[in-house]
């Protein structure tokens, strides 16, 4: 759907588009298994006895895979995706030495960690942010998880989840996103590695932000990773995720599932700085990040918040959505997307309201530059019975140079005539009175055009914890290189 | 300081500035007036660089070198600020923090240290005092939603807080009510000094009762085609231009 666009000549865009530099583009040099590519049902048994996963367990995921064979992938996006071979890609990698503690972990990891901004050695460990660090299809570590399980918090791998707390696993895995959902849903239902386990108890506020860290390394692998949280009555947490791949010139397949159930009282809010390998100037290589995530405020006065940053990866695709089902219950969507060069996303959320007096908040601020294209896509849904729902959703596009583009596609279906909903979107140019008058005052050209950006985003970014907060400004201030001139 | 040689500009083909020739020295306040159309605010943007216009013939030596190749933001850190006739808006952007980056980038090319956060909050709390402006005007977004005074003041704000060496005000007194001015006007005096120097560009007389210029030249149809004291600003107001335009 995309046009075809033609290539910009001019020699200096050229050489600025150049200079500008994936930072986490390497690769960590290290011996690892990686399993011969294709998928079957052997490989999703290989797979499941690696992980000494129950019977219930492998039958999910052949489930899924008899449900996905059957699927076809969506082409309902606005995206122009080359075919993917699905069995061009293999389903498992891990380093061929699996660390039992922190102080196995090889070397070359812990400084590719450290080369990323997270230090896993203890006493570098970053303060109040538990980390559980996902490498290709295996969580290798998770720091802080002791001081946390003095709490009742359970904040481990998802391999680890599985045999420690299986009956937990067992009573919430795909209650949000069912394994036949979607093609993407049901190929990582079936294949999927590994992820992170989150379950704050009854009245527990999480005192500390946790997150993963999840990297790609393996050539021709995807990753599949799995995310479940579970906030009981009345605690909260904030979980955030970040994401970074080699430079490589051919595609890697990322297809995530996020769950996340919030009961009585309880508050989520899930952050994400995405900045996989967005390709080079041409499109070529680059993540395909295909993921679905979704929450559900199962109990009254809920609250699911998601704020994303998406600044990487080739191909976006993904709809971070909350099912209001509670009396009350809030779903909150802050996002900032951009595509600079040949990048496509296609993102926006889902509301649905269920309960009465249902509230939820959009905020999507997309940002194109280059050759990018940024489609919102949304859906607000108001049931019979969500009495007094509210929704507010504001839209703004931004657009940097003549050869991107922005789309909005909202839709909203409310059947009880009490909702009330508000719909705001605008789309702008960077205007170059704008930068003149910033450069007027000693900016650089750059630097004016990444102040206007991060200006526009404040909306979102003011969700974000502080820290990423500033992480999220540089990034969008990096991605944005070479984007003006 | 700044020697402007037979300029001719243009902008999409239409010729604006037609052989203007203007020399300002350091310590010295010069005004330009002139009917609208004459050129005037497109001499301003050409001094700050703007790219939509078309230096077409002569040349502008700023201490002693040409500027005409230099990008805006390299005018701006060799010390040429204009106070821009419509500022403009950037949302989600806070007055304060623009400021800050911009005197960063300043003294950065300047090659002086960066101002810690508390040292450039204590400058911005002296300056904001002498304009007599409200501390919550720092976290107003910039420009957005501020009166037509407010944004004209807020450029006086930039001036003083970037220390320019050559300032052009590009209509500054336009829409301001008396007060405002004599805030304005004060700002401006504040920072005269020997080593600086202002071009004034006004259509109208009552704003040289408070910045008093020592020259005082008459632009019509991109040229300069009289020059004088402040007397000649007087005789403008009451005799208008018809008589210069021939």
């Amino acid at each position: 759907m995309v046009e075809e666009l033609k290539i910009d000549n001019d020699q200096e865009t050229k050489d600025m588009l150049e200079n500008s530099e994936y930072k986490y583009g390497f690769v960590t040099p290290i011996e690892q298994e990686i399993i011969p590519k294709g998928i079957n049902e052997d490989v999703l048994r290989y797979i499941s006895k690696k992980k000494n996963e129950p019977k219930w367990l492998l039958d999910f995921r052949l489930k899924a895979y008899e449900k996905w064979k059957k699927m076809k992938e969506p082409s309902w996006a606005k995206l122009k995706i080359e075919p993917i071979d699905y069995n061009g890609i293999s389903y498992f990698a891990a380093p061929k030495e699996m660390p039992k503690s922190l102080d196995e972990i090889d070397p070359e990891i812990i400084d590719t960690y450290n080369k990323l901004g997270i230090p896993l050695e203890e006493q570098k460990k970053l303060e109040g942010v538990a980390v559980d660090v996902v490498f290709d299809s295996v969580s290798l570590v998770t720091t802080f998880k002791d001081k946390l399980a003095k709490l009742g918090i359970i904040f481990c791998s998802f391999s680890d989840a599985i045999i420690e707390h299986e009956e937990l696993v067992k009573k919430y895995l795909g209650r949000v996103i069912p394994s036949g959902d979607n093609y993407f849903a049901a190929l990582n239902a079936a294949a999927f590695t590994d992820g992170s386990f989150v379950y704050i108890p009854k009245g527990v506020k999480c005192p500390m932000e946790l997150s993963t860290y999840f990297r790609i390394n393996a050539e021709d692998t995807g990753q599949f990773e799995r995310t479940l949280i579970i906030a009981e009555e009345g605690s909260s947490v904030s979980y955030l995720e970040g994401c970074t791949a080699p430079k490589r010139s051919t595609s890697q397949l990322h297809a995530a599932c996020v769950e996340l159930i919030a009961f009585d009282d309880a508050t989520i809010k899930y952050s994400t700085i995405q900045n996989w390998y967005p390709g080079d100037k041409n499109g070529k290589g680059g993540i395909y990040n295909f993921v679905t995530k979704r929450g559900n405020c199962v109990g009254k006065n809920s609250r699911i918040s998601w704020t994303q940053v998406e600044t990487g990866s080739a191909i976006t695709w993904k709809y971070p959505s909350c099912i209001l089902s509670g009396d009350n219950s809030v779903g909150e969507f802050y996002s900032v997307a951009l595509t600079n060069n040949k990048q496509q996303a296609d993102t926006g959320t889902k509301m649905i309201h269920l309960g009465k007096n249902t509230k939820s908040t959009i905020v999507s601020k997309g940002i194109s530059a280059g050759f990018g294209q940024n489609i919102y896509r949304g859906l607000v849904e108001v049931s019979e019975k969500a009495e007094n729902a509210r929704n507010y959703t504001v839209c703004d596009s931004i657009l940097i140079g003549e050869n991107c583009g922005a789309h909005t596609f909202p839709y909203i279906e409310v059947k009880n005539p009490s909702a009330q909903l508000e719909h705001e979107a605008t789309t702008s140019k960077v205007g170059e009175d704008q930068i003149f008058y910033c450069q007027q005052r000693g900016m650089s050209e750059e630097d004016a055009l990444s102040l206007i950006v991060n200006g526009f985003c404040k909306e979102v970014f003011r969700e974000l914890p502080f820290e990423f907060a500033v992480e999220a400004e540089r990034l969008l201030s990096v991605s944005l290189e070479g984007s003006v001139g | 300081m700044l020697d402007i040689i037979n300029l001719h500009a243009e902008v999409e083909g239409k010729k604006i500035l037609q052989g203007l020739n203007l020399k300002i020295n350091k310590g010295e306040i010069h005004s330009i007036m002139g009917p609208n159309g004459s050129g005037k605010s497109t001499l301003a943007s050409i001094l700050a660089g703007k790219e939509d216009y078309e230096v077409t013939d002569g040349d502008i030596i700023y201490n002693g070198e040409s500027i005409l190749e230099l990008a805006p933001d390299e005018r701006a850190q060799q010390g040429i600020f204009l106070a821009f006739q419509y500022p403009i808006e950037i949302p989600g952007v806070s007055n304060g923090y623009f400021l800050k980056e911009a005197l960063n980038s300043i003294n950065e090319a300047r090659g002086k240290p960066v101002l810690k956060p508390v040292e450039f909050g204590k400058l911005i709390k002296e300056k904001i005092k002498k304009l007599k402006m409200d501390d919550s005007f720092l976290k107003r977004s910039l420009n957005e939603g501020f009166s037509g005074g407010e944004k004209k003041r807020n450029e006086i704000l930039q001036m003083a807080i970037l220390d320019p060496i050559f300032s052009v005000l590009d209509e500054t007194d336009s829409g301001l009510d008396i007060d405002a001015l004599q805030i304005v006007a004060d700002g401006v005096n504040s920072l005269r000094g020997p080593e600086k120097a202002f071009l004034v560009i006004t259509h109208y007389q009552r704003l040289l009762d408070y910045i008093v210029p020592d020259f005082v030249h008459v632009l019509v149809n991109g040229k300069i085609v009289k020059s004088g004291d402040k007397g000649l600003a007087l005789e403008l107001e009451s005799k208008g231009y018809s008589w210069l335009e021939g």
